[in-house]
């Protein structure tokens, strides 16, 4: 058993997904009010579900995709921004989808 | 990471859907099908089965040893989702649940997790001190009342089942379902009849 | 397999610091003594999922802390936490 005290956690390099009692946010007030769904955010929801009802993409690997966000992006985007960012990440990553594919597909979008 | 994907989000979103209908992944009408399987989830799911356990002890038990099967029981699909824990409120002890690492919520039976479980706010400070986040939520425990913090990191989705509010004898299932909030299945809030 | 009141100690370690990684053990926790509250199953290794890799199966325990042992001004009585067992040392 090991009798050495827990190191300072503030002396290591917590992701910035990682938020159980950090103190930057320890002061901001909770939000307590309901906030429609865009149809974004549904459309964004949907197809995360059926990517993964496919096993074209975890749940896991959704997280992963948003915690590789870059901290200030992630603070800036919207909950379904991350996602359909990370969903892109993961499309591409996988080789369902091409960058050249994707390239085009935002031309014509 | 490629730059393609910092494209503005709506645009992201209208390149992915072309790109997944034309490889079959995923067809506009598959989209639409999934957000109305998706909407049918909502509080009063959850809500059905904590006021059929205030009324129905061997549901109770059932709720309490497997969440999945006793939401199947009522109707609601489970198959393919993540297990269901049920965490019990008593006179001594109240249950919140967080999840500090992303927003992982008991959402077949409470449908879209709201929007302040996902911010911030929540994901920090419930774990540290739940007794001001409940605050926040007009919540004031009895005194002595312990509160357990449930951090959810993993496979299972947990929901509170709150305890039943006094002045509610006699009542049925119906009328004591319609009294609950997704809050009250979270914790951050507790049920009253008042 | 860790019965429930076995003593713990969640490793002190620190992947974050090594490169891209997937984990679900809070920051918090890390290098702390903890209390098994009983096992919830096992499942696939989210670290590994998250990277479309082969993914072993793993015991999940709840795992029970005391608050004021991570932050001295919590105002909570009992945290629990998922944790997989390749997280976990006999404490």
């Amino acid at each position: 058993m090991s009798q050495s005290e827990p190191s300072d956690t503030s002396e290591h390099p917590r992701a910035h997904h990682d938020m159980g009692g950090v103190p930057k946010f320890l002061c901001e007030p909770i939000d307590t009010e309901a906030h429609a769904l865009t149809p974004f955010d549904r459309e964004v929801d949907a197809i995360r579900g059926i990517l993964g009802a496919k096993s074209v993409m975890s749940v896991d690997e959704l997280r992963r995709g948003i915690e590789a966000i870059p901290e200030a992006d992630y603070a800036r985007l919207s909950y379904y921004q991350r996602w359909i960012r990370s969903i892109a990440d993961n499309l591409l990553a996988r080789g369902v989808i091409s960058e050249a594919e994707l390239r085009a597909a935002l031309e014509q979008a | 990471m490629t730059p393609l994907i910092e494209a503005p989000s709506e645009r992201l979103l209208a390149g992915i859907k072309l790109l997944l209908a034309s490889k079959g992944i995923a067809t506009a009408e598959e989209i639409a099908e999934r957000m109305a399987q998706t909407d049918r989830a909502s509080p009063a799911q959850g809500a059905r089965m904590v006021a059929r356990a205030w009324t129905d002890p061997e549901y109770r038990a059932l709720l309490l040893r497997d969440g999945a099967q006793a939401a199947e029981a009522l109707g609601i699909t489970m198959r393919g989702l993540p297990p269901l824990g049920v965490l019990e409120n008593t006179v001594d002890t109240h249950n919140l649940v967080v999840c500090t690492l992303c927003s992982c919520y008991p959402r077949a039976v409470l449908g879209y997790p709201p929007f302040w479980f996902k911010s911030p706010g929540y994901r920090a400070r419930a774990i540290r001190d739940p007794r001001a986040v409940l605050a926040e939520f007009g919540t004031a425990l009895p005194d002595g009342q312990r509160i357990r913090v449930v951090d959810s990191t993993a496979d299972y989705r947990w929901m509170v089942l709150p305890q039943r509010p006094v002045g509610t004898d006699g009542w049925d299932a119906d009328r004591l379902a319609a009294l609950l909030r997704e809050g009250d299945m979270i914790g951050v809030t507790v049920p009253s009849a008042a | 397999m860790l019965a429930p009141g076995a003593p713990v100690r969640v490793r002190d370690d620190w992947p974050e610091a090594r490169g891209p990684c997937h984990i679900r053990t809070p920051h918090y926790l890390r290098g702390r003594l903890g209390t098994v509250v009983r096992q919830l199953g096992s499942f696939p290794n989210p670290e590994d999922l998250a990277f479309a890799r082969p993914a072993p199966t793993l015991a999940l325990y709840h795992v029970a802390f005391e608050p004021r042992s991570i932050w001295p001004d919590a105002g909570g009585d009992e945290i629990v936490v998922e944790l997989y067992e390749s997280w976990l040392e006999a404490a």
